[in-house]
Formats: structure tokens, sequence, C-alpha cells
């Protein structure tokens, strides 16, 4: 076995290969999911042919798209076209390079030093996240005008007016849990939120920061494009917005960011405020299974919210994000401030 | 290991910065200024400063470029084509000479500069190293060195700025 990189190593690839994989299967789950509980809210029964209960239609799906034919408009750009939904989805799968999702293993001591559940752990994660979320609105915006259409456009400008606005909010609180845990890496963040007080309540950030927790899902859902913020694909005035013009396996890449993104943006706030994979019960090695509880709430609630929900308007949604939003995140990130400067 | 990684990134921040002049398309240019930033990035990392690597990132490859983007986008600018050869003729001289004096001025501000710290490589400082720690920088910043004043005149500085620009663009009623 002289001529294997040695085991850590061959462990951490594992991971990384790990987590791409989870994090494709999940986005597929999420399209099942999605399509059934939209069916069961509007009372139908939803995707139920292929497998049990439907769970292999969106590999149905996929093979369905990969023998599409793959358009490109006659004026589009042909280089910029081609690479924007690879910016998108590598993004997408960039950010959760820095979320920890379980305490530390060896394998069931296979090897000697035990590694973290988690790609890397760098010392500036938050912001990592954040500037990886920052990338992925260049594959909207190029997607929109290298398309050379209208509706793409209009989309892309939109989409990206948007995400922009609502990164300050989601930056501000961000910014408020960094000052409470006094650390910008993801798993000293978690750590921070072991025990509990008076022996019940969790010590998770989510109760000291219901106000910062209500900011980031508001800012999180906008910038993942999805309903009540959907303006980006607004149907019945773009068409699909900036991916009108996309088909094929360039469309499912889109399709997967997308989907990828809403659990990055859950995996994060569980890690920020609902305690990552700390709980109850479970057994240390199993930790992670917490994890995957929490972050499949959060992603039920948002596809909750998107069949319940009206959009909004879009100049409601801008003047939503400056005018209440922002102030309302630099208001709680100066509170933050305050109760820290005391607490000290 | 890292040698390798800092002549990648070097070439790469190199060739996109020539690539970003050359275009003729300035969607490509700003592409290309956004890899470049990137690899800029990269090399920071290699320096031990993923604090700035990552600020490079948020600041300079997002939010500035975004902005440029966006002009890009909206004045729909044509691809440049190359001027013809009676305007060529009469502006390249001039240009030429202007472009002239402003290399050999950098370059002789380069060589300054390196005979001022010397060629070869750097000590490396021990404490350099845990820069990279957010909190050093941070109280750095605002406590010990006391750049708290200066760091404050700057942000009132560009609020001017920025007040004075909505100002100007704004139309009057």
């Amino acid at each position: 076995m002289g001529w294997l990189p040695p085991a850590p190593v061959v462990a951490h690839l594992g991971l990384i290969f790990v987590i791409f994989n989870m994090l494709v299967l999940s986005a597929a789950f999420m399209v099942w999911l999605e399509r059934k509980v939209c069916a069961y809210i509007q009372d139908r029964v939803g995707p139920n042919r292929v497998g049990f209960e439907g769970v292999l239609q969106p590999f149905a799906d996929v093979i369905k798209l990969m023998f599409k034919e793959q358009l490109r408009p006659k004026a589009a750009d042909t280089l910029l076209f081609a690479i924007a939904p690879v910016i998108s989805a590598a993004a997408a799968f960039a950010a959760f390079a820095v979320v920890p999702f379980g305490t530390e293993t060896t394998l069931f001591g296979l090897l000697d030093e035990p590694i973290p559940l988690q790609i890397t752990d760098v010392n500036v994660a938050v912001l990592v996240i954040f500037a990886i979320t920052s990338m992925g609105v260049y594959g909207i915006v190029l997607a929109g005008w290298s398309s050379n259409s209208k509706y793409s456009l209009l989309g892309g400008l939109r989409s990206s007016a948007q995400m922009i606005s609502y990164e300050l909010a989601y930056g501000l609180a961000l910014a408020a849990v960094i000052m409470l845990a006094g650390s910008l890496s993801l798993r000293e963040i978690v750590m921070n939120q072991a025990g509990t007080w008076w022996g019940f309540i969790p010590k998770w950030y989510l109760f000291l920061q219901p106000a910062g927790f209500l900011i980031y899902m508001i800012a999180g859902v906008a910038e993942t494009n999805r309903a009540p913020f959907d303006f980006p694909e607004a149907e019945q005035e773009l068409v699909a917005g900036y991916h009108t013009e996309y088909s094929s396996m360039s469309f499912a890449l889109f399709f997967l960011a997308e989907y990828v993104n809403m659990v990055t943006v859950s995996a994060v706030a569980t890690s920020l405020y609902l305690g990552g994979w700390l709980g109850p019960f479970l057994p240390d090695w199993l930790a992670w299974v917490w994890f995957l509880v929490k972050v499949f709430l959060l992603l039920f609630f948002y596809v909750w919210m998107r069949w319940t929900l009206p959009r909004y308007r879009y100049d409601q949604l801008m003047e939503f994000g400056w005018k209440w939003l922002l102030p309302a995140a630099v208001i709680n990130l100066l509170a933050t401030a305050a109760l820290v400067l005391w607490l000290e | 290991m890292e040698v390798i990684a800092f002549y990648i990134f070097a070439l790469l921040a190199i060739v996109t910065s020539l690539l970003v002049v050359g275009q003729r398309n300035p969607m490509h240019s700003v592409m290309l200024l956004i890899a470049s930033f990137g690899a800029l990035a990269g090399l920071y990392v290699l320096l031990d400063a993923p604090f700035t690597a990552v600020t490079q990132i948020i600041i300079y490859a997002g939010a500035i470029m975004v902005l440029f983007l966006f002009v890009v986008m909206l004045l729909n600018l044509p691809r440049e084509e190359p001027a013809p050869p009676a305007i060529a003729g009469r502006a390249r001289p001039a240009g030429l000479k202007i472009a002239a004096v402003l290399s050999l001025l950098l370059a002789a501000e380069l060589v300054w500069a390196l005979s001022r710290i010397g060629l070869g490589w750097f000590a490396q400082d021990p404490a350099a190293a845990s820069v990279s720690s957010v909190t050093r920088i941070g109280s750095r910043l605002f406590a010990q060195d006391g750049y708290a004043f200066a760091f404050e005149a700057t942000s009132i500085l560009i609020l001017v700025a920025m007040i004075g620009a909505v100002v100007l663009a704004r139309k009057e009623h």
C-alpha cells in the first residue's frame, strides 16, 4: 500500500467527495420535496410514478435534460454564455467548504489523528462565505447580459440589484453573531453555543439574536432568489428571467445552483443560530444527524413559504430592503455591541 | 509547493491584467479584471494574510466590479473598433509620449523602492504570521497604534464624496 498517499489525505479527499455528492443529492431531494409539498398544499398528489412516491423523479428529470438540445441564441456572447452557469454552480458549491457539520472523527479507529467533519476550517470562514456569495452574482449578471435578450437582461439586472441590496443586511446580521462569538470560524461559533440555560434552553444564538436570525433568513431568501422574492423569474413579466435562453444541462446547472444555495444558506443559519451539530440524546459520532435535521427543517420552511406567500412587487422589495431591513440590521448590530460591552 | 502556487497565481495575475487592456469588448475586460483580482487574493493567502485575501474578494472582486459591470451593461458599450488611420495618426504621438513618460516614472519608482529595501528574500517576521488573526488587525488598527482617527476621517471623506455624487447626479425639480 506504499503507493497510496498518507491516510489523512485520503480521508480528506474522501470527505470532499462525500460532501460534493451530498450537496448534489440534497438538491435532487429538494426538487422532489418541493414538488411534493407544493402538490399537497395545492391539494394534488404530485410526482408518484418514478420510484416510491416519485423519489426518483429528479433523476428522471436530469436524464431528460441531458438529452435535450443545447441551444444558444445567435447574438449571444459565446464565451460568457457558456461560463455563466458554471460560475453560478461553482460559487454555490464552494461556499459549503467552510461549513462544519459534525465533531471530529477517526472513522472508527481507521485514522491515527481525528479529522473534523468539515472540508477546511479557515479562521475567516464567515467572511469566506460572504465573499463566495458575492461571486455568485456574476453568474446571474453574465447569464442575463450574454444571452442578448431583453427578458434575460432585465431578469439579470433585477436579480443582481436584489442580491447586492440584501447582501448588506445579510452581512450586518452575520456581524452581530461574530461579535457575540468573538470568532470568525464557524466551528468555534458552533462550539460557543454548547450548554444550556437553566438546564433546558440550549445556548443557541437564536435566543440571543432573534431579530438577527429573522433578518438573516429574510436576506437569505432574497439572496437565493426564492419566493416571495423571486423577481428574477417573475414569469408573468420576464418569462424565466436570466435563464430564459438556457436549455439542457446549462439550465440544469442554474437550477442546481439555486437549490445548493438554499442548502448553504440553511446550513450557515444552522451553524450561526441553531447550534450546528449540537443536540441532546445522540452520541458524538452521530452528532451530524442533528445538523441534518435542523437544515432540513429550515429547507422545509423555505418550500412552505414559497407556496404560501404571493410575490412582492419589485419596488416594494427594494424599499423593504433599504428602508426597513438594513436599518433594522444596523440597530440590531448596535444593540449587540452594547450588550457585548455591558457583559464584559 | 507554495512556490509553484506563487508562480501560478503571479502568472495568472500578470496575464489577465495584460488581457484586460487588450480586449475589444469592455465586458470581457471587466471579467478579466475580476480574474486578476482573484489571482491577487490567492497571492495574499500565500502571504499568510487570509483576511486581506477575503476582503480583496469581497470589496474589489465583489462590490466594486459589480458596479463596473452595471455601468458597462447599462451604457451598453459597443465593441471598441480600432480608430481609423486618420485619427490614429494624429492621436498616437501625444498618447505615446504620455504613456512613455508614465512608464518611465513607474519603472524609476520601482527601482528606487527596491534599492531602499534591497533585493533578495524578505526576512520572515515571526509576529507577521499572526497578523492574519483578525483580532490582531483590529486592535492594531483601533487601539495600539491609534489609527482610529485616520480611519474615521477616511470614512467621512468617502461619505462626503458619496453625498456629493448623489447631489450632482440628482435632477433639479
